[in-house]
């Protein structure tokens, strides 16, 4: 434990390592991101992953958004264990068949009301799968999508920022 | 190099071996063609004498150029510092050939794959159940990987058999395919009896996306692009794979200096998959305090990574021939950020051993036995914390042998063991790295206009999961005919069924952790 403590004596706050105009960076977004959810969700948005045939860089990406480094957790966005829990589903991958039922079926089990965020070229329209045997290319030819995230995989920076803007919108 | 070395193995055990014709096509390859009925004994020989297991098992459709469907075997002998490929001819009516995988376990899934991609029955395998085409999605008869195949077509669905356990108080926990971390989808099935597991049945194939299919008619460099995107954890090695096979085939030799920067990026991948998986056994554990450590780690070396070649993950390096970007890499800058991350390393490892619960939780825990792993045929980090010394990196050493590249053993095979072995071998990156820098040339540039040829060949590189293996065969207007992806993933996934068998239900994030398997490198 004294160990631990000594550690984060002497590592302070990691935001403060990354060079200073992406910090900046970060903390404008992530200010008026965290009162938009303040307004809109009553503090905190919730958010259900699920992967539909992705190579995994996305998700590597979307947990990098919860590092200490950028921690979205900070504005009040969270990932959650179960559909149940969530004002959001966020979906990547181009949308193999074998997952189409499981998607369907854990979107139906979120309660309203709910949207649908796809992260990823794959998700958004089968990116380099689309002309595959086995995949429907893209979440919007089967479920309602409100906002898609481009990029392959987007970096942390771009989810943040993408959130922010469909927010604003809204 | 000749392989009568090789022949005369296979006589030893098989002595009414021979061989229809052999080809020597490259230095690190031998090709034997043989006879149907000769097939199965002439795999259980050399499985035998090398030893190795299947290292790939795999079929091509060449009914339009020959009428005839091809199967080859592939096996390592590391003494040799080759590939064995055993290929026979099966005509194209009722195509079907004598299962080897009674006799050799490891060929198991391959053949289940053949059966359900091509319609080529493994005679005698008793368990043909589909891997990636799930029955309920896709009705049997469907042979996406023939030539003649356009799309599903619809048919009768069915419902996949489970592995069942039967008995008082055996109760089943089914898990997935959506889970609750941010992770890809798989489901597992585990028949508990009180509090250990004893049986785990695994049902993957859920992000199946036809990637071999893709490949075909393409150029070598779109399908690059593809290479890529099959495990977004391992871009880089799938990709280098990819380029090594397409390499050989067109007879492209590489620069040293492309040699040094792709065996830098290697590292670096290596590198950054490590540090994650520690942070996320620890996070298995509730050590969030590790694992935000660990996370730190990995954003720095995914931060370099964009700052040597602009892409996180290693993407759109890769050509075929060379690199595209790092070779204006500053060794001050990036020495000074290596120096960074290895000091926090250090740190990071001493956080881990000084945690009393941490060490306990993983000490044996998930304990896969030698035996069992050879059987299987687990390769790459897993097979080495069980005691197989195995990595490409030592037997096929290329520039790794310039700088005394050391294979890194453990014997216990529990996750500390593999816990233990990826503490090392991310010190021996590090070092390697360092190496491979100091030898780089700034002023030597690499050009390449590749002209592409026909043929077929075998790319391989050791990523960090342990060994990508790329099959490729390109026809005479340079378009690929077939790509044969082996993800590491592939066989070792088997492992971690074994693995937790006698564990509890709690310590299996902890084991699949330590095993970190692709779900997308598994299911292609």
């Amino acid at each position: 434990m004294i160990n631990i403590l000594k550690n984060r004596a002497l590592k302070g706050i990691v935001t403060k390592h990354i060079s200073l105009d992406k910090a900046k960076e970060i903390e404008i977004t992530g200010s008026e991101l965290s009162s938009l959810i303040k307004q809109k969700f009553n503090r905190s948005l919730n958010i259900r992953e699920v992967d539909t045939g992705s190579c995994g860089a996305c998700e590597s990406e979307i947990i990098a958004a919860n590092n200490p480094i950028y921690d979205l957790q900070r504005f009040g966005i969270n990932f959650v264990a179960s559909p149940r829990h969530a004002d959001a589903l966020m979906v990547t991958g181009p949308v193999s068949k074998n997952m189409l039922i499981a998607l369907k079926k854990t979107y139906e089990a979120m309660p309203e009301p709910k949207f649908i965020i796809s992260v990823g070229d794959c998700a958004s329209d089968g990116g380099v799968f689309k002309d595959s045997y086995y995949v429907e290319g893209g979440v919007k030819k089967v479920l309602p999508v409100i906002l898609s995230i481009p990029g392959c995989p987007p970096s942390p920076l771009t989810i943040i920022k993408s959130l922010l803007a469909f927010l604003k919108e809204k | 190099m000749d392989c009568t070395e090789i022949i005369s193995g296979i006589k030893n055990k098989f002595p009414g071996f021979s061989a229809l014709s052999v080809s020597e096509e490259f230095t690190d390859e031998v090709c034997l063609k043989v006879a149907p009925e000769n097939f199965k004994e002439a795999c259980f020989a050399l499985h035998k004498t090398l030893p190795s297991p299947v290292m790939m098992l795999f079929a091509e459709d060449e009914r339009r150029e020959s009428n005839k469907f091809v199967v080859h075997c592939v096996f390592v002998s590391f003494k040799r510092s080759q590939w064995v490929r055993l290929s026979m001819d099966i005509p194209k009516d009722n195509p079907a050939f004598d299962s080897i995988a009674k006799n050799i376990y490891s060929a198991n899934l391959f053949e289940r794959e053949i059966w359900e991609m091509f319609g080529i029955e493994p005679k005698g395998n008793p368990d043909l159940r589909h891997l990636s085409l799930h029955d309920e999605v896709c009705p049997a008869g469907n042979y996406p990987l023939r030539k003649d195949f356009k799309k599903i077509e619809n048919g009768n669905l069915s419902e996949y058999k489970f592995g069942r356990v039967e008995g008082d108080g055996i109760f089943e926990v089914p898990v997935g395919p959506v889970h609750a971390g941010i992770i890809g989808p798989g489901h597992f099935r585990f028949s508990v009896a009180g509090e250990p597991i004893i049986n785990l049945e695994l049902r993957l194939g859920f992000t199946h996306r036809g990637v071999e299919k893709l490949f075909e008619g393409k150029t070598c460099l779109e399908a690059i692009k593809i290479a890529e995107r099959v495990s977004g954890d391992s871009s880089f090695a799938h990709s280098l794979a990819f380029a090594n096979a397409a390499e050989k085939i067109s007879n492209i030799t590489i620069s040293k200096q492309t040699a040094y920067l792709r065996a830098i990026f290697l590292e670096l991948e290596r590198m950054y998959n490590h540090v994650n998986d520690m942070g996320g056994i620890a996070l298995d554990v509730s050590f969030s305090f590790a694992s935000a450590y660990a996370s730190i780690i990995k954003e720095a070396i995914l931060q370099l990574n964009e700052l040597l070649t602009a892409s996180r993950y290693l993407k759109g390096v890769n050509t075929i021939g060379g690199v595209s970007s790092g070779t204006g890499i500053k060794k001050e800058i990036f020495f000074d950020s290596l120096n960074k991350i290895e000091n926090d390393f250090c740190e990071f490892e001493k956080i881990l051993s000084s945690s009393v619960s941490f060490m306990d939780r993983v000490d044996t825990t998930g304990v896969l036995r030698r035996k069992t792993a050879e059987d299987l045929g687990i390769v790459g980090f897993a097979g080495r914390a069980s005691g197989i010394p195995t990595d490409l990196r030592k037997y096929f050493p290329g520039v790794y042998k310039e700088a005394k590249f050391k294979m890194i053993l453990q014997e216990s095979g529990d996750v500390l063991a593999r816990l233990r072995l990826r503490i090392e071998e991310f010190k021996e990156s590090v070092r390697l790295i360092r190496e491979f820098t100091e030898k780089l040339n700034q002023n030597e540039e690499a050009v390449v206009n590749p002209q592409y040829k026909e043929g077929c060949a075998l790319g391989y590189v050791e990523a960090w999961r342990g060994p990508v293996l790329y099959w490729l065969k390109t026809g005479s207007n340079g378009l690929i005919q077939r790509c044969k992806i082996v993800d590491p993933s592939f066989r070792n996934w088997q492992g971690l069924s074994y693995a937790v068998l006698g564990n509890i239900i709690p310590d299996f994030p902890l084991c699949n952790k330590s095993f970190d398997l692709s779900y997308s490198g598994n299911d292609l």
